[in-house]
């Protein structure tokens, strides 16, 4: 866990005393709305559909209990007792009013806790694997770069007016568990002759333009990656369109000009700025690295687990869905899903928060994550701790064993919340995942991601769901387009679009199709829904799908 | 032909709530089915003009569609719907206020 040095306490401190006196300015009329807004959004403030929305960067998706409790707290004392966790592993406060936000950034301070830079045309929270540090497949943490890429960006004089946002996700694994693919600049750590560095990735992004990401290089070395993500966003800023905003990321840049034109351009810019990285970058890292040494794993009796599993087929379903691997065989990490049937998916209430780090004080060395798939991780368990670790979790509606299932959907705020959307997400989730518990069919279906979006902006990184779903406005009545065969991991795809969409009751309906066709077209129990669909392609899923179509041809 | 001009409100955010809030002759109120409803298109956009200049109160303000049903201005779409009444995951916004001044 990063210790915040007496600079970075300073510079929040600084920055939330400016903020407290921007909002004053706005209230006494002395900033317009046009003034305020580009100053509110730089502190993650937005105004949304039926209020202001605050949201909390979780860097890299890394909480300690202390920080979790702040969270609700916040949430009781500003808002209505509850957060949404969102795509990039930032909070969202749904609820707060104009006057309170100082009082709230400064809460979230004294646990180093900010809310910078989580809009704006500038680079957002560095998002990261949520099992950083734990995962058994990890070459290396990827959370001290990606602490070290925030502590660059934050409040960069060069990068503070960029063509448009720049979202930057690390992993330290092969399998890919942070979408890297689908950022502006994806960072996956590697290993090359016994030497760390880096594979850089740009140019990938979901929104109205989906693309997947090209590799600029295959190899950085640890030293020069800051220079050359200084290079690469330097060549963007200058290059990058602002004549359209549609075409202003920096997938647009890479698409138009080619990645041999993008990468001599930044090997022209890296050669001019390489020189003022003296190192100190380094020595700054390697604090950020003991910062993050692993906890001291204890040893212990791994009998309750195994009497639990034996016994108590509840538990027994929740250890084989909601636990991975740990680099520490003794250990294991539990994914704790706020995806209970029929709730919002990313909602936690207050008083789960607060179980959540009782539990990671207790059981966890103190360490929570939050998933871009909208779930928390507690990401050291002992296993001889996961029995108690579910009574509790169960207790507080947070025992729903579905991580990977079709009911663990990834759904944005929506029309419910968002001033963008163009249709609601929420309760299409919330449906989905009520129709097939009543079904009983979530097990017998398998890995299923789902993904759901509001717009075409793709917070719901529809493009990537196994099954994405796109709410669009036909006409003055929500649609829903479906796209099938999407892949956020390391084969990152984008998914087809299957037809004509469907209507709000329509969509359940639809899905339900799709899943009974996987069923009767699988080889074996073992094909999942995305192997299926690669050995078939879409042709079967949309004869399923429009049988009306199948029906007319005849 | 131009096409005929359909009823409006004037609607916007409330500066220091964030909340929804809709013009009547006199003021704002934060009920849609109190709103001011607009038959005449150059009065709309005076009003509106008028709205607009009032910075310290009100952020965004727009004209938005209604049908009158029963004397009643009633949102034509779905967004619309949706501000005058609050989230559908929970009795949260406009629909929690109402209910409770039911009680």
């Amino acid at each position: 866990m990063y210790h915040y040095t007496d600079f970075d306490a300073a510079f929040l401190a600084e920055r939330n005393a400016q903020f407290r006196a921007q909002v004053e300015r706005r209230i006494d009329g002395s900033l317009t709305e046009d003034e305020f807004k580009p100053l509110r959004l730089m502190n993650g403030l937005y105004l949304q559909l039926h209020a202001y929305m605050l949201r909390v960067a979780i860097p890299y998706g890394t909480l300690n209990s202390r920080q979790m409790e702040k969270l609700a707290d916040i949430a009781d004392k500003w808002d209505k007792g509850y957060g949404h966790f969102t795509t990039r592993q930032n909070i969202q406060y749904n609820w707060p009013q104009l006057r309170d936000v100082p009082d709230m950034l400064d809460a979230l301070a004294e646990v180093n806790m900010h809310a910078i830079q989580t809009s704006g045309n500038t680079i957002r929270n560095v998002t990261a694997d949520h099992f950083a540090g734990a995962a058994a497949d990890e070459v290396a943490d990827p959370r001290p770069v990606a602490e070290l890429i925030r502590q660059w960006s934050t409040d960069h004089p060069e990068f503070q007016f960029l063509p448009r946002k720049f979202k930057v996700a690390v992993t330290g694994a092969q399998a890919d568990r942070a979408v890297i693919k689908a950022h502006d600049i994806g960072l996956q750590i590697v290993s090359q002759n016994g030497e760390i560095g880096f594979k850089v990735i740009i140019g990938g992004g979901l929104g109205r333009t989906p693309m997947i990401g090209k590799v600029l290089y295959d190899f950085v070395a640890q030293a020069d990656l800051l220079p050359t993500i200084e290079a690469i966003v330097s060549v963007y800023n200058l290059l990058g369109r602002r004549d359209n905003k549609y075409k202003a990321r920096i997938k647009i840049t890479v698409h138009e000009n080619g990645i041999e034109d993008i990468r001599s351009r930044v090997d022209a810019r890296y050669a001019l700025i390489r020189d003022e990285f003296t190192g100190v970058d380094q020595q700054m890292l390697s604090r950020i690295e003991s910062d993050f040494a692993a906890p001291e794993f204890r040893k212990g009796d791994d009998t309750p687990y195994h009497t639990a599993y034996q016994h108590d087929p509840l538990f027994r379903s929740w250890a084989d869905t909601n636990i991975a691997a740990h680099k520490n065989p003794d250990y294991a990490i539990v994914s704790i899903s706020l995806k209970a049937h029929g709730k919002t998916p990313g909602d936690a209430s207050s008083r789960q928060m607060r179980l959540m780090a009782g539990l990671a004080k207790r059981y966890g060395h103190d360490e929570l994550r939050i998933s871009h798939e909208q779930n928390v991780i507690l990401p050291h368990v002992h296993r001889g701790d996961l029995p108690s670790v579910y009574y509790a979790l169960k207790a507080e509606g947070l025992g729903t064993a579905n991580i990977g299932l079709i009911s663990d959907i990834i759904a944005c705020p929506g029309m419910d919340y968002c001033a963008l959307a163009t249709a609601r997400s929420i309760p299409i989730a919330q449906e989905i995942a009520t129709h097939f518990d009543a079904l009983k069919l979530e097990h017998e279906v398998g890995p299923l991601k789902i993904k759901i979006s509001g717009c075409i902006n793709a917070c719901g990184h529809h493009h990537v769901g196994h099954i994405g779903i796109l709410g669009l406005d036909r006409a003055g009545v929500e649609n829903y387009q479906i796209t099938l065969g999407g892949d956020g991991t390391e084969d990152a795809h984008i998914g087809e679009r299957a037809g004509p969409g469907f209507s709000a009751d329509q969509v359940i309906p639809a899905v339900e199709r799709i899943v009974m066709a996987y069923l009767d077209l699988r080889n074996e129990a073992s094909e999942t829904f995305l192997q299926t669909y690669r050995r078939l392609g879409l042709a079967p899923f949309k004869a399923a799908l429009y049988p009306e179509a199948r029906a007319d041809a005849a | 032909m131009p096409k005929a001009f359909t009823p409006k409100v004037v609607t916007a955010n409330a500066l220091l709530e964030g909340d929804v809030i809709y013009l009547t002759a006199t003021g704002w109120t934060r009920d849609l089915a109190l709103a001011e409803v607009l038959t005449d298109e150059a009065d709309a956009d005076l009003r509106l003009i008028e709205a607009s200049a009032q910075v310290d109160h009100v952020v965004g303000a727009y004209l938005a569609n209604v049908t009158v049903i029963d004397g009643i201005p009633t949102p034509v779409h779905f967004r619309e719907d949706f501000r005058a009444t609050g989230p559908s995951n929970y009795a949260h916004g406009k629909q929690a206020t109402r209910q409770q001044e039911q009680f």
